[in-house]
């Protein structure tokens, strides 16, 4: 029997990797339509990982799909974009590999405004090595290299690219799928370097070490702890603490940032029109 | 140099040189960190892409640079990067990226004296094994050695051309005396140099496969956005793309990665010989150290000694059928470099004859008594 997402899907390639109850798969459907909803012609879609389960998804999408190498998921697809304007690439990739090995390309490429949409499937843990403390470990989180608690302070992705210069910055949970959709939709709509971080359970490797060892139990979390905030607006720099997220704390949701700003290729544009005309 | 390509004679340094035979081989998207003593290359490509429509970036480090020109390439565009050591070590990774993705592109390497931080500034040929064999697995690249600004143009333009024709990266692994040595290099348009086209399939989205190869053991390509809906991954993969994790899979991929290149080695190598087959010995060398033996084989000349000189154009692939059969007809080999052995070791393995090594650690030059001397020492060796 066909499923109406199927033409998206590499479905000789199923089934899937990944764990009952991951949020991944979540995500990607998320991602499948809004694709399909986008009204952007399929073909122009390019989707770019690096390494870890959640990069294992651009495999499964029925697109030009590249899996590349851990945490460098960034340049590639920026080398991609930069050579092709007319591309839409999107990044599907794990919070350890955009934000500790590949940390310094997503920063750089919010600061260049290079127009792409990363996705960043956050599960708080390196799921597919199994349960290392990650970059984005709230503090006290148990994982097989912070047995006593993780102690160190992890960082907030949302501020983290706002303040890099992200054009649209938004946080939601796998709970959020409409909202989730919706935000892929304009992220694919936007000018500019997109960040949308997904909150997802990791059964496998963050619940069980951490008291929620069923997805339900985390979708349950995720209810009763996420708010969905529409009053903040990180482009304007007063950042405070809204949306630090702590161990079993609240989960702030919501856009953050939606702003223009003239992008990598505008300004490449604008640089070879002023040197073809020195030219002249 | 506002031209679209230079033209007629300039004198100019070799790094210029290096970028302007990228341009010239269709190079339109240069990613790069600057380190010395390449970056002028990076520099002459900011100066020079905006205004031929191509794209420079300067990235936050080299493994940004390489990932980004492996991205370009799948674009559609020829790419290139160019760094040093230290900037190359960090680019090793990717590299076995592009070898295991079939992506062509051009890594430039303008060596310096190593390990670590070494000589930032002056001469070095110890990475050639890292050209080799620095990204982890098994794997073949190509890489080719010029000696001179001149040939280092010429030589991009050859790099850029055996990338395309075995989707393979190929790396330019010159050195700082090159790279900085300002000589007369006549430039040659696009209509004059050989451009190999890149090998882009004539099957239909749906037909094709990007990892399926011709006869020849390479795949066509395509451009991503195309239509083709490819996968492509640094996972042992078969030849749609997916990622299988079997013995036998693994056995099949990287056997043909291997094999295209060792395969058609004999199509891939270039040497340059003078009088190797009536000698009695041969000096072996490449890049700059291959204009430093001159002297030291006029000094043995002078003293009645039969001495060839056999110059790798190509180092990667290695020669080795060549040296194997000179050596059934000569007293032995002298290999003179820059490192303290590395072809060396190559060369004694081809050889049946006495082989000495004339090693140098970088930052300077051999002198040539020392080259006589190994010549002569070799020589003796008849009697
Ligand atoms: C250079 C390098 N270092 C380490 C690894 C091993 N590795 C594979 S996946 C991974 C972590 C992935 O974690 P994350 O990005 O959070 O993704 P998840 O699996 O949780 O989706 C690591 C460290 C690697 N593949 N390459
Ligand atoms: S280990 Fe975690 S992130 Fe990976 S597939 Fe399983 S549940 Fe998902």
């Amino acid at each position: 029997m066909n499923h109406p997402m199927d033409h998206l899907l590499r479905t000789d390639r199923l089934p899937h990797i990944w764990c009952p109850g991951c949020g991944i798969g979540t995500i990607v459907s998320c991602c499948i339509r809004a694709i399909e909803e986008s009204g952007i012609p399929e073909e122009q879609f390019v989707t770019v990982s690096g390494i870890g389960c959640t990069s294992r998804a651009p495999g499964y999408i029925n697109l030009d799909s590249f899996h590349t190498t851990h945490g460098r998921a960034i340049p590639f697809a920026t080398g991609l974009k930069l050579a092709n304007s007319r591309l839409k690439v999107f990044i599907l990739a794990g919070d350890g590999d955009l934000f500790a090995i590949g940390g310094n390309h997503i920063i750089h490429a919010a600061r260049r405004n290079v127009e792409l949409v990363v996705i960043c499937v956050n599960n708080f843990i390196y799921g597919m090595t199994g349960g290392q403390v990650a970059p984005t470990t709230p503090v006290g989180g148990i994982t097989s290299t912070s047995p006593y608690g993780n102690f160190e302070h992890p960082f907030n992705l949302v501020y983290l690219t706002a303040a890099a210069g992200a054009v649209y910055v938004a946080r939601w949970t796998t709970l959020h799928v409409h909202q989730l959709k919706r935000a892929i939709g304009e992220a694919f709509n936007k000018r500019g370097f997109s960040f949308i971080e997904v909150i997802s359970p990791c059964p496998t490797e963050y619940g069980r070490k951490n008291r929620k060892a069923r997805g339900i139990d985390i979708m349950k979390y995720f209810k009763e702890k996420s708010v969905i905030k529409r009053d903040i607006d990180l482009s304007t720099g007063s950042f405070g603490k809204l949306t630090d997220i702590k161990l079993d704390g609240e989960i702030v949701c919501g856009k953050f940032v939606d702003i223009e700003r003239p992008t990598y290729l505008d300004k490449l544009e604008e640089l070879k029109t002023v040197v073809s005309i020195s030219l002249k | 140099m506002n031209t679209e390509f230079l033209k007629g004679e300039h004198f100019v340094q070799g790094n210029i040189a290096c970028a302007e035979g990228a341009i010239v081989a269709g190079c339109r998207f240069f990613a790069g960190y600057p380190i010395t003593p390449s970056t002028e290359i990076g520099e002459h490509m900011a100066e020079r892409l905006p205004k031929l429509g191509g794209v420079f970036v300067q990235f936050e480090d080299e493994i940004a640079s390489i990932a980004a020109i492996l991205g370009a390439s799948w674009a559609g565009v020829k790419s290139m990067t160019a760094t040093s050591g230290p900037g190359f070590s960090l680019m090793n990774e990717n590299i076995g990226l592009g070898a295991m993705m079939e992506v062509p592109c051009v890594v430039v390497n303008i060596q310096r004296g190593g390990p670590s931080t070494g000589l930032p500034t002056m001469e070095g040929q110890a990475d050639v094994m890292q050209a080799r064999w620095g990204s982890h697995g098994d794997y073949e690249i190509i890489a080719v050695s010029p000696n001179s600004p001149q040939e280092i143009f010429d030589l991009t333009i050859e790099a850029f051309n055996l990338s395309e024709q075995y989707r393979v990266p190929t790396i330019v692994l010159s050195d700082a005396a090159v790279g900085h040595m300002t000589e007369k290099v006549k430039f040659r348009t696009p209509e004059e140099v050989k451009i190999t086209p890149r090998r882009y399939t004539t099957l239909k989205p749906g037909d094709y496969l990007p990892h399926k190869p011709d006869s020849d053991l390479v795949p066509p390509i395509i451009k991503a956005g195309d239509g083709y809906r490819i996968h492509t991954t640094g996972l042992t993969h078969d030849e749609r793309g997916y990622p299988v994790m079997k013995e036998e899979a693994q056995g099949r991929l990287v056997r043909r990665l291997v094999n295209k290149i060792r395969k058609n080695a004999n199509k891939i190598i270039r040497v340059e010989e003078i009088d190797t087959h009536n000698a009695d010995v041969v000096v072996i060398s490449y890049g700059i150290t291959s204009r430093i033996v001159w002297s030291g084989i006029e000094l043995s000349k002078r003293k009645g000694i039969k001495v060839g000189y056999l110059r790798l154009i190509t180092i990667w692939p290695f020669p080795e059928a060549m040296v194997r059969e000179l050596s059934n007809h000569i007293t032995g080999f002298v290999v003179v470099e820059m490192n303290l052995g590395q072809i060396f070791y190559e060369v004694e393995r081809c050889s049946a004859v006495k082989t000495l090594l004339v090693p140098h650690a970088g930052g300077g030059f051999h002198k040539p008594e020392e080259i006589s001397q190994a010549i002569e020492e070799v020589a003796k060796k008849r009697k």
